[in-house]
């Protein structure tokens, strides 16, 4: 670990604080999706994983390698580029097929192609 | 000019992806990245069913950005210090009904886009007949209160970015 | 304590916490009670998968972990759309 040794003690400290904070809040999303009582509730769990988690470990990804390369190195804003635009899709998608699914409520997505009124889940009872 | 630049922001945005994946600013990227800029939206706008956004300003889009940016790193702590210390069985997570003015699909698409990338609330579905929006809240403490902020906050600046004066904006002009 | 060290530290504390994550999605993974819980676990893993092959990229130093990377963040995409799609309308081509 040669690399490491030649950091400057300002960009180690800043990508060691940037790194245990991205570990910590992806450990705290997936506490979440363990921890949460119904399903409705959970899918809030992983969102912060997905922005503020993989948000500090490319910045922490980007900080390193500009310093040890001495060029700038940003094209993690790809991959931050791409989950941002994704993760909205994707957590859309399971949301709507958890609805459909829901035998509470008969599928309440059907509205959309129905166009009959259709209530809500009502996210009270335990599920 | 608009026959081959259907839509400037997407060929920029594509050349910059080729420069950045290839980590390189020689000539030669530049000219592959350039033909990837031209040739893509031009072949991909039979698949736009209502044709390329036009934004009409995109200073303000930006805006908008980082003030999502900044809700987002907000509310991620709100929601880990309820995962983190309230028990389970507190949180009143409720589906909220909103109505919206906005008719744009791009703006729908990014309202959509924004609020799924809020961590606490999941867009769920548009009940087409009376066109509101369902909405599920993680913590909900105050209905008006939501309805308010997607309101003024995301709503309306997103009808003055796509709705803006020339009404014929959007839509298969090209 | 050297730079080195220190950032030796913050390096394995962070992997250990995404593989402490990565455990509960399993576990998650194997009790939810309903598909939707699973394939959002599914999800969430592939998202933590992701977040580690870059941590190692920063371990090791090496510029290859970006492309895994890339590539897996593309891989989750792809199949949690398939998968919800199928809990949809229990067919993905349609």
């Amino acid at each position: 670990m040669n690399a490491i040794d030649a950091l400057p003690w300002w960009a180690a400290v800043t990508v060691a604080f940037l790194l245990v904070l991205g570990g910590l809040i992806t450990l705290l999303g997936t506490v979440g999706l363990l921890r949460l009582k119904t399903f409705y509730q959970r899918i809030h769990g992983p969102a912060i994983t997905i922005t503020l988690g993989t948000g500090c470990i490319l910045i922490a990804s980007m900080v390193y390698f500009t310093v040890i390369q001495s060029r700038p190195v940003i094209h993690e804003i790809l991959i931050g580029a791409f989950v941002l635009m994704t993760a909205p899709v994707v957590s859309m998608l399971i949301m709507r097929a958890a609805i459909y699914r829901d035998p509470r409520t008969g599928g309440a997505a059907r509205v959309a192609r129905d166009t009959t009124e259709a209530q809500p889940p009502s996210d009270n009872q335990d599920g | 000019m608009r026959r081959w630049f259907p839509s400037p922001m997407l060929s920029i945005g594509l050349l910059l992806m080729w420069l950045m994946l290839n980590q390189s600013l020689a000539l030669a990227h530049w000219m592959l990245g350039g033909v990837l800029a031209i040739v893509a939206p031009v072949l991909a706008r039979p698949l736009q069913p209502h044709g390329y956004a036009r934004i009409a300003r995109p200073l303000a889009l930006f805006r908008l950005l980082g003030m999502s940016a900044i809700e987002i790193v907000r509310s991620c702590f709100n929601v880990s210090q309820i995962i983190l210390f309230r028990r389970a069985d507190g949180v009143n997570s409720q589906f909220i009904r909103i109505p919206l003015d906005l008719h744009s699909p791009h703006g729908l698409a990014l309202l959509s886009c924004l609020i799924n990338m809020t961590p606490g609330t999941v867009w769920v579905d548009l009940l087409p007949d009376r066109h509101e929006l369902l909405l599920h809240v993680f913590d909900l403490h105050d209905e008006r209160w939501w309805v308010e902020t997607i309101k003024t906050r995301y709503e309306r600046p997103i009808i003055e970015l796509f709705e803006a004066p020339p009404a014929t904006g959007q839509g298969g002009k090209a | 304590m050297t730079v080195g060290t220190l950032l030796s530290l913050a390096i394995g504390f962070a992997l250990v916490c995404v593989v402490l994550a990565m455990m509960l999605c399993t576990l998650r993974l194997i009790i939810g009670p309903s598909a939707q819980d699973r394939v959002l676990a599914l999800d969430t893993l592939w998202m933590c998968t992701m977040l580690l092959a870059l941590m190692l990229g920063i371990r090791y130093a090496s510029q290859i972990y970006f492309e895994a990377a890339l590539v897996i963040a593309l891989l989750g995409f792809v199949s949690t759309i398939a998968l919800a799609k199928f809990l949809m309308r229990g067919e993905v081509i349609e």
